[in-house]
């Protein structure tokens, strides 16, 4: 990733039948990065995408390529390109055909074509499949198409619309570290869109978390998971326990009916609270000895770890912990104050 | 159920007993050697020899085949470019106009053929064959709007984008990519528009005027003085040339539908060693 700054939305706002749906978006995004949008369905991350690729306009607000605003430019005169999110292959052309569309629509000379085409279906692990139809491909192999056929222009960014949203679990796994490697041995932009957090994490150099058609927060995804910006970023980016809080005075507050010892100051005095703790900063401990105290209402075994509800007073807890728990036994629960995150809250909506 | 087969054997041979007697029985009678229609009196060639020194037929066959590819080319044209303007529209003006488009198919046709000859004499349009095409066109515009209709809708709405994003601009985007995709919906378009055209007899009668006859108002005017053995021919001819086509096509299709259901299983295996 490099520092100089290659896309510039500013205060690019979208509405459509008069709704809203983009309220003025800023967004640097830097030469080489590998950028995620997340956020749930229509919070405006796919219009943000088509804006970049020329596919949308921006009622307000200029986009930035390289330093020249390219508003108004059409799809096909910018050096970008785009993997759809149902691919969206040429299904009358075979896959040689495919990856040289944009080639040929150059009129690039013949021969450097079909040398262009063998490196790219090599570098998607597609070698061989030259005569293949279309319809022959499995779900998988009409991905790594796409991704091919969007390459071979040799673009400086290529923007991915939840492009492994059709693929089975295991798949898509392959996939995300499939993408992260043809990512850094290209050497260009990658602007991916998702709902799916994990993805995002196990992906991108930043995230940018949308909702409603506003940015949430940027951040590197150690930073968005550890230090989310409200209980909103902090609930879709895995799973959290958000409970109401006051905030006593700095380094202290109340939740769950206890003080506790956190790391957050910069509130005013008796502030109301979002208090953020993920499900594995939780310490079982003694029922009677613990800040917080409850019943084990169920126990789901997840694989790594076990999902343990506890209701506490009508709260109902989530731990994750590798231990489990008979359910219905009183347990005691603590939490370090580094894992306790404290959120202003957001406006009331 | 074993002693009622006799029951469904027979069934379905009265059926197809009754669908193709009367076109077996012509068969064979245009090899008749007589002009006999119910007594055979041995084998001959000579009413297809004599059909093809028939100047009235034969020029009929052409101007009928002549007006078939000529009115399915215009209204292949017109319809596809209908097509995917209609399908861009809102789903309330789509199903207004849909209605108006589909409604000459529902109109009888005796009724069409005469509002277009009203229409051809109020705007002294000569009668000829302009105006067969003319008419040709306007009743087989909705079959291929029909045809068309479809392939737009179930093909992946950012395909156009795709090709746009590949380097085309809009008008190379809609010839190398849309076209190409809605092609099986132009082509069987323009096949049942051809069909339709050919067979037409009502309103090519009202619209023909005297100086050009189509294919069917020939033999129904020859059928009015007295009915040759030549039209058994050539009936053989068109129902043998029609038969081949049909089953071109099916073959075609067939391999094409084999071929997806290989690649579907294909990647039903690819899946299960995956897992």
């Amino acid at each position: 990733m490099k520092d100089n700054i290659l896309i510039s939305l500013k205060d690019v706002q979208v509405e459509y039948d008069g709704q809203s749906i983009l309220k003025g978006i800023n967004l640097d995004i830097r030469d080489e990065e590998f950028i995620t949008f997340l956020g749930p369905s229509g919070c405006g991350k796919t219009t943000t995408l088509r804006i970049i690729g020329g596919f949308a306009e921006p009622n307000g607000g200029d986009v930035f390529f390289d330093g020249q605003k390219i508003n108004g430019v059409p799809p096909h005169k910018r050096n970008i390109n785009t993997v759809f999110q149902r691919y969206a292959l040429f299904p009358h052309l075979n896959v040689f055909d495919n990856v040289a569309f944009a080639l040929n629509v150059k009129k690039m000379d013949k021969k450097l074509i079909a040398k262009k085409v063998k490196e790219m279906l090599a570098l998607v692990n597609l070698s061989g499949f030259e005569s293949r139809n279309i319809n022959q491909l499995s779900g998988g192999q009409q991905q790594r198409v796409a991704i091919a056929r969007a390459l071979v222009n040799e673009p400086k960014v290529l923007l991915l619309d939840e492009p492994l949203g059709a693929l089975d679990l295991k798949l898509r796994k392959d996939m995300q570290t499939e993408l992260m490697r043809i990512q850094k041995s290209l050497k260009i932009t990658f602007i991916y869109v998702t709902h799916d957090q994990e993805e995002a994490l196990t992906m991108s150099d930043r995230v940018v978390v949308m909702k409603d058609g506003e940015i949430l927060q940027i951040g590197t995804p150690q930073d968005i998971y550890n230090e989310p910006a409200n209980a909103f970023v902090a609930d879709f980016i895995g799973e959290s326990n958000i409970i109401d809080g006051v905030m006593y005075e700095d380094f202290e507050v109340e939740f769950a009916g206890q003080a506790f010892h956190c790391v957050d100051k910069g509130f005013n005095l008796n502030e109301r609270v979002d208090v953020v703790i993920r499900p594995e900063d939780i310490i079982v401990g003694d029922y009677e000895t613990s800040p917080i105290s409850g019943q084990v209402e169920s126990v789901i075994f997840k694989g790594v770890h076990f999902e343990i509800t506890v209701d506490a007073h009508g709260y109902k807890w989530l731990i994750h912990s590798t231990q489990s728990q008979e359910v219905g036994a009183l347990i005691g629960m603590n939490v370090k104050p580094s894992d306790i995150h404290i959120m202003r809250k957001m406006e009331v909506q | 159920m074993k002693k009622h087969k006799w029951l469904e054997t027979s069934y379905i041979s009265l059926m197809m007993a009754f669908l193709y007697a009367p076109i077996l029985v012509l068969m064979i009678f245009s090899f008749n050697d007589s002009k006999s229609r119910n007594v055979w009196s041995g084998f001959t060639l000579h009413w297809y020899r004599d059909l093809f020194h028939d100047q009235e037929i034969i020029s009929a066959l052409m101007i009928t085949l002549l007006i078939a590819f000529a009115s399915a080319a215009i209204a292949t044209v017109l319809g596809t470019a209908a097509a995917i303007g209609l399908n861009k529209m809102n789903r309330k003006l789509k199903s207004v106009v849909m209605t108006f488009t589909t409604l000459p198919m529902v109109n009888p046709d005796i009724i069409t053929g005469v509002s277009l000859m009203l229409l051809f004499i109020y705007l002294r349009v000569e009668f000829g064959l302009s105006t067969l095409i003319l008419a040709h066109v306007t009743f087989n515009v909705p079959y291929v709007i029909l045809n068309v209709m479809p392939k737009l809708r179930t093909m992946d709405k950012h395909t156009y984008e795709a090709a746009m994003d590949l380097g085309c601009n809009p008008v190379q985007a809609f010839f190398k990519v849309v076209i190409p995709e809605i092609m099986p919906g132009i082509m069987s378009g323009f096949l049942m528009a051809l069909t339709f055209s050919m067979d037409d007899f009502v309103i090519s009668y009202f619209v023909g005027g005297a100086s050009v006859q189509t294919l069917p108002v020939a033999i129904w005017s020859q059928t009015r003085r007295r009915v040759t053995p030549k039209i058994n021919a050539l009936s053989t001819i068109i129902f043998v040339v029609v038969v081949a086509v049909l089953v071109i096509s099916n073959i075609h299709s067939a391999r094409k539908e084999k071929m997806l259901r290989e690649g579907r299983q294909r990647e039903v295996r690819q899946r299960k060693v995956g897992e």
